[in-house]
């Protein structure tokens, strides 16, 4: 019972909370005078956001780690162990291969890593924003409490956006060392990264459109149909956005291969192969960064109006 | 302009009119008030009246559709970041930051107010103090009781000092002995020269606590002053309704003399009911009584109000309160 030592209230049988009228008076000659600023309240709104990663960290660290661990183990590591039959990722990996014209000695594993860390950007995109937005505009509004904050409410919207694409940068730190390193003998994948600032800058471009987008989807849905979220976005998203393929591959599936480029996925995974495993054929530069860039100003932009018109009502 | 200096809020004509599939629906239909510096301000209505709309557009996140409105001076469409910065507001729903703990919830709100780290934990400490939620600093905020969730919204109102204290009904769904603790504490702090304005739609409350109050229903004013000013104008009647067993003949108040009675200002009778307003109540109910047994009618309820908010209610919209 070491708790109970605890400072005692005033007196502790009267129901607590009546303040004295010297304690109010107290209260408010002490008040500081606000000088709120815009940059001010704006870090503050950040450190908010990290206060609260901190406290979820092991549970936001599982989530980020356990699909793509798994995918790899099973496809890097069980896969090419059994062997035989199982030629999905070979033949896939081939086909990206003969696009790029390199020679052979692509695995699945190389094909994986610049696919998982852009389907976590995604997944993690979604999840820090639009799971939270669901929450705060559910019927106590708890939005309103930062809705009160001295900043415009757009403010309000693109600080949601740095946020989440700051926890969707983190979620694809953490999957790269896991899709790079787990995988069997002689499966390792084939990264080679010639710039890095370029990979930043990649990396930066899809988070920031992958937390867009979240802002879009979690003002813009019906929250009741949040669970439709996975059929209809996230699943077609992953599965058609050249998470498990080079995009080159589709050549042969030609009317797939200009479909998929209305799938922003497709940009992400395009423009993390073309600076981390540059052996498989990908896209051109200068679509992905038009994408990624196009992208991000667009859902951004309809994400803040959707944000402005649900808190303003 | 109209920011006449001692004004703590005004509105002009300030109107909302919500779009929806069915056509446009008005929540607020033109209303003028004027709230006085430091004055304890209370908004009285029904659920529907449109005080939470009148309060939302007070507090920036309702945009009027028509007319004007001022808080400290500041236009709050023109101007909605100068507004916040001045205000504090205790939400109706428990709009607490759930991810936060009961300290951090006001360490953080105090620094979006642009305070600094160690002056926002100094001014978190300091509330939660006077406020009674020192023990409970490290819950989450989610843990709180209702009456505890509602003091620590009071007390992050109030993080920056604001001019103006809105509470949107404070003492909604919370347990009497709590709601007259918040009195309490909504005393003093109107005592400390805050300048508060509430909307309840608990007629005690608003007579408890306000001094002047504006009565709504169906996004109109339809009154406003002080409780005796209400009462000694529109609502000074004491109100008696006797309610039969069947439908009343249409000439019954007039078989009763009612009308030749010193002090009736208004007879009413609509189905199986009459009610009188009289400021001298003496011997109606009896005779009502009277002239309903010699109808053949029995009697199977009778009221009577004294001059309250009720009655003024009674008197302004021809309805009951309903709460």
């Amino acid at each position: 019972m070491a708790t109970t030592t605890r400072r005692a209230p005033v007196q502790p049988a009267e129901p607590a909370g009546v303040p004295s009228s010297a304690e109010i008076a107290a209260l408010i000659a002490d008040a500081p005078v606000p000088r709120p600023t815009l940059p001010k309240t704006f870090a503050a709104m950040m450190a908010r956001e990290f206060r609260v990663l901190r406290r979820n960290a092991i549970s936001l660290f599982t989530r980020a780690v356990m699909q793509p661990l798994l995918f790899v183990f099973v496809f890097a590591y069980v896969f090419p162990k059994i062997g035989g039959g199982f030629h999905l990722g070979a033949s896939a990996a081939a086909a990206g291969a003969s696009a790029s014209a390199v020679r052979g000695g692509i695995n699945f594993a190389t094909i994986l890593v610049p696919g998982l860390m852009a389907s976590m950007l995604l997944m993690q995109g979604i999840m820090a924003v639009t799971f939270p937005l669901v929450m705060e505009f559910s019927w106590q509004r708890t939005i309103e409490d930062r809705a009160l904050a001295p900043v415009p409410i757009r403010v309000l919207a693109i600080q949601k956006i740095v946020a989440g694409a700051v926890q969707s940068f983190i979620g694809a730190c953490i999957v790269f060392p896991i899709v790079l390193f787990v995988h069997a003998a002689g499966q390792a994948p084939h990264v080679h990264v010639t710039n890095w600032a370029l990979l930043v800058l990649i990396l930066a471009a899809a988070s920031l459109l992958t937390a867009s987008l979240g802002l879009l989807l979690g003002t813009a849905m019906d929250p009741r149909k949040m669970q439709m979220l996975f059929a209809v976005i996230l699943l077609p998203a992953t599965m058609l956005g050249c998470v498990y393929y080079p995009w080159s591959a589709l050549h042969n599936i030609r009317w797939l291969q200009i479909a998929v480029l209305v799938n922003p996925m497709v940009y992400m995974s395009e423009g993390l192969r073309a600076v981390l495993t540059p052996v498989l054929g990908h896209m051109p530069m200068w679509a992905v960064l038009l994408a990624l860039v196009g992208g991000t100003v667009v859902f951004g932009y309809l994400g803040i109006r959707t944000f402005t018109n649900r808190v303003l009502n | 302009m109209s920011d006449a200096p001692g004004f703590a809020i005004r509105t002009e004509d300030l109107r909302k009119t919500y779009k929806s599939s069915r056509g446009d629906v008005p929540a607020v239909r033109g209303i003028d008030l004027s709230v006085g510096s430091g004055q304890f301000f209370g908004l009285l209505g029904p659920n529907g009246a449109g005080k939470s709309t009148t309060i939302g557009m007070l507090t920036t996140l309702v945009l009027p559709t028509g007319g004007r409105a001022w808080v400290s001076g500041i236009d709050v469409v023109a101007d909605p970041v100068g507004v916040k910065r001045r205000i504090g507001v205790v939400t109706q729903n428990n709009t607490l930051d759930m991810q936060l703990t009961v300290a951090e919830n006001l360490e953080f709100r105090s620094r979006f107010f642009g305070l600094g780290l160690r002056e926002a934990s100094r001014r978190a400490a300091q509330l939660l103090e006077v406020f009674g939620l020192a023990d409970r600093r490290k819950a989450m905020s989610t843990d709180l009781s209702g009456g505890q969730a509602k003091r620590l919204l009071i007390a992050r109102a109030l993080v920056h000092r604001p001019d103006v204290l809105f509470l949107d009904e404070p003492t909604a769904g919370l347990d009497p002995q709590t709601r007259v603790n918040l009195w309490d504490i909504l005393r003093v702090l109107h005592a400390e020269g805050q300048t508060i304005l509430l909307t309840t739609h608990y007629m005690e409350e608003a007579e408890a606590l306000c001094e002047e109050i504006a009565v709504m229903d169906h996004g109109e004013v339809l009154a406003s002053g002080t409780v005796n000013d209400l009462k000694d104008g529109t609502g000074a009647e004491t109100v008696i309704t006797v309610r039969y067993e069947d439908a009343v003949p249409d000439d019954l108040a007039a078989r009763a003399g009612l009308g030749q009675r010193p002090g009736v200002t208004k007879v009413e009778s609509d189905g199986d009911f009459v009610r009188v307003f009289t400021r001298e109540p003496e011997g109606v109910l009896g005779e009502l009584v009277t002239a309903g047994s010699a109808a053949g009618l029995t009697v199977r309820d009778a009221t009577q109000l004294k001059p309250s908010l009720e009655t003024v209610f009674l008197t302004l919209t021809g309805r009951e309160y309903r709460e």
